[in-house]
């Protein structure tokens, strides 16, 4: 890497010569070599699923996990340090709670972005904090529908139709361009979203994982909660019988 | 008849209700060299009126009526006084509907955490009375009250839970309970129903009691409305109706005359 | 600025918190009363008759304290008795008002009493006077009074009409007293009205369950109801 020894790395108050500032590049990179999130955002909700990598066979399954809460009907999966991503998640929850208790109302999920947004960029902005390691996909039904954004370390946030990041987040684009996402339902989604966690963890030939999902649709009442356990085990087990197939 | 030009073309006192619209009576004016001090709430100005609930063979019901009062004014008659929270539990409140408005976004966003936190774990009515018994004492004690009279209602884990509190932070359980003139008027009347048959009653035979007590309070109760709702909360969850008118009788009345003698 | 409360309602003293109205029209009066009856909140009678009789053709519509209003009618009563015996011939309308605004006049201090008087007289034919809280007597050709009465000014002011016969002022102070009534808390029950003419008096009785309607609010639940999902918004489809 060019940026290494030249003294421009570090700091997140510094920049390169070339406008670069190389610690929220090395941000991306805690990203990337995070377990792949994916979000999906379909015709009458939102899905979204992780592949949860599992370090060690001691952990509880379960634990740690990687998609949280941020309102009812707001749902966030990260990808990185996990740490940071409990962070931000919080931060969420307090700007959700700060919208309903000034206006009396659901945030929508563009606020919640924006707050989001500015809220990680302050982090690249000082030599005294450094840039979170995260990615985070951010998915609700709000008032005017599905929604789903993507922030990432530098603050920057895109809104999409279907997002992935982390490790797999190449083949999972490619994946997600096949779908029509827009005449999809949430649980049709679902099983897509398992297809595609477990074809890109193939395709990495890594460790152990755990599939973690969550929805937001008429299914789930507009509320963000997981995957009930009969959708998700059909998803799991269509998605084995996929890779098995796909490999013939 | 008043020597203070100021009060020329003034209901005389409006400490009574001649004929008073505005309901601040001039009584709960400071008289005392503390009372210049900070003034917080002191009386409810928009209010609602009584709550009812009982307990029945599977769960808690509970009425109010769909008004809010200025003073005498029936200033609000769309108002809906029962708010649920969460999936197992129902609160009602009598007194200021701004203070309640208040109580139910505090305990939306504490519904919106436990949620969050998505531990397995939710607040069921028993929780949520102690939340409010709290946090009515926390704030009487800071001498600025939340003006209510609550019925907190609901079914978790097979099991019924009906409770009160009030302003003062009050807590107490019963089969059957009453707020405002609920308290004085049904409270006997749903006993009589109630008590010793909690574990037989019939959603529709505790319903009918509900009606009748809510009709014998319209009758005697000069800040209420015809228009109210029931909650009723089960096992399978909550559930409050739409708007319910009352039954009335009134054709009896006809044929009286006067106070005394007259007979035209 | 500490009140003179001499005028107040003694404690536990009965109201009639009350709606009251009288108009006259071409041949009579009609006139018309809610049936509550208050002490604070409570409804102490809720088909009370508010409509009292003073002489054949005279009644009075009472509002402010129940015992005040019923012993001033009381005496009025028995001196308009006395009065048709010694002349010979029934009060005018007038007459009984006078003796109305006397005693609420000379007992202002002590009374709390609101009374409309109406009815019909050979002299002038129909009718009505209204004795407000100080002890005046006015002339109008429509008078309400009560604390109900408040509510409804606007609403009498836009509606009423010179000329009109009995059916449509019966309409006039049935749905007066109904809005004033629905508004407010110290009035309710039913409408008792009387149409007093030379003929006579008849007497109409409106039960508290079949009052003329306005309107009542919006439907509660509904206006509450959280927007459902729409299906009509969907993503845009990706190329």
């Amino acid at each position: 890497m060019t940026s290494i020894g030249t003294g421009y790395d570090l700091s997140a108050s510094t920049y390169s010569p070339d406008g670069r500032i190389f610690q929220v590049e090395y941000a991306n990179k805690a990203v990337e070599n995070s377990g792949t999130a994916i979000g999906l955002k379909v015709k009458d909700g939102v899905v979204l699923a992780v592949e949860k990598l599992v370090h060690s066979k001691l952990l509880v399954p379960g634990a740690n996990r990687r998609i949280q809460t941020v309102d009812r009907h707001i749902g966030l999966a990260t990808a990185g340090l996990p740490a940071d991503g409990r962070t931000v998640a919080n931060r969420a929850r307090d700007e959700a709670a700060n919208h309903r208790d000034t206006y009396r109302s659901p945030p929508p999920l563009k606020t919640i972005a924006d707050r989001l947004g500015h809220f990680v960029q302050m982090y690249t902005l000082y030599s005294s904090v450094r840039p979170f390691g995260i990615s985070t996909i951010l998915g609700a039904v709000d008032k005017d529908g599905p929604a789903l954004y993507v922030i990432e370390p530098s603050g920057v946030f895109y809104g999409y139709h279907g997002a992935a990041v982390g490790k797999g987040r190449q083949l999972a684009k490619t994946e997600l361009e096949k779908l029509k996402l827009s005449e999809l339902t949430a649980r049709e989604a679902v099983m897509e979203a398992a297809r595609i966690i477990y074809l890109v963890h193939e395709d990495a030939k890594e460790k152990e994982f755990e599939l973690e999902m969550s929805w937001i649709g008429p299914e789930s009442n507009g509320h963000h909660v997981a995957v009930p356990k009969d959708l998700f085990d059909a998803a799991e087990a269509s998605a084995r019988e996929a890779l098995v197939s796909g490999l013939e | 008849m008043d020597h203070f030009p100021l009060n020329w073309g003034r209901p005389r006192n409006d400490a009574i209700d001649l004929y008073g619209t505005y309901p601040i009576a001039p009584r709960n004016a400071p008289k005392d060299t503390f009372a210049a001090g900070i003034q917080h709430t002191q009386q409810p100005i928009v209010t609602g009126t009584s709550v009812l609930a009982i307990k029945f063979k599977d769960g808690i019901m509970m009425a109010a009526d769909n008004l809010a009062s200025y003073g005498s004014l029936a200033r609000f008659r769309d108002i809906q006084r029962l708010h649920p929270v969460g999936e197992h539990t129902v609160i009602g409140a009598g007194g200021d509907m701004g203070d309640f408005q208040y109580i139910q976004s505090i305990l939306d966003e504490l519904m919106v955490d436990e949620f969050s936190a998505h531990d397995g774990h939710t607040l069921g009515p028993a929780e949520v009375h102690n939340y409010l018994s709290e946090l009515m004492y926390a704030r009487r004690s800071k001498m600025d009250p939340l003006w209510n009279s609550i019925l907190v209602g609901g079914v978790k884990d097979g099991q019924r839970f009906l409770a009160f509190v009030d302003l003062l932070g009050t807590t107490y359980s019963a089969a059957t309970l009453a707020t405002g003139y609920g308290a004085h008027i049904a409270q006997p009347l749903l006993r009589r129903a109630v008590e010793g048959r909690e574990n037989t009653l019939t959603e529709a035979e505790a319903r009918k009691i509900i009606e009748e007590s809510m009709q014998v309070l319209f009758y005697r109760d000069a800040r209420s409305l015809d228009k109210y709702q029931i909650a009723t909360i089960t096992s399978a969850g909550v559930h409050i109706t739409e708007s319910l008118k009352l039954e009335t009788s009134w054709s009896f009345a006809e044929g009286i005359r006067g106070y005394g003698a007259q007979t035209q | 600025m500490e009140r003179i409360d001499f005028q107040q309602l003694k404690a536990g003293e009965v109201n009639l918190g009350t709606s009251i109205m009288a108009v006259q029209f071409s041949n009579g009066v009609v006139i018309g009363a809610d049936s509550r009856t208050t002490t604070g909140s409570y409804i102490a009678n809720r088909v009370t008759d508010k409509l009292t009789h003073v002489h054949d053709r005279v009644y009075c519509c009472r509002s402010g304290s129940a015992a005040d209003t019923q012993a001033v009618a009381d005496i009025v009563h028995y001196n308009l008795q006395l009065y048709s015996q010694s002349a010979g011939s029934p009060p005018t309308v007038h007459t009984a008002a006078s003796l109305f605004q006397k005693i609420c006049y000379e007992n202002k201090d002590g009374l709390s009493a609101g009374i409309i008087v109406a009815g019909w007289d050979k002299e002038i034919g129909p009718s009505v006077y209204n004795i407000p809280l100080g002890g005046g007597l006015f002339r109008q050709p429509w008078a309400i009074g009560g604390s109900g009465s408040t509510y409804v000014y606007g609403y009498c002011d836009a509606t009423y009409q010179e000329g009109w016969g009995r059916d449509e002022t019966v309409n006039f102070v049935k749905n007066t007293l109904s809005l004033a009534m629905s508004r407010d808390g110290s009035s309710g029950g039913v409408i008792r009205m009387c149409v007093i003419t030379e003929a006579g008096v008849e007497r109409l009785f409106i039960p508290g369950n079949e009052l003329p309607k306005f309107w009542q609010g919006t439907e509660v639940l509904s206006a509450l109801k959280s927007k459902a999902l729409d299906p009509q918004v969907v993503p845009m489809a990706v190329e």
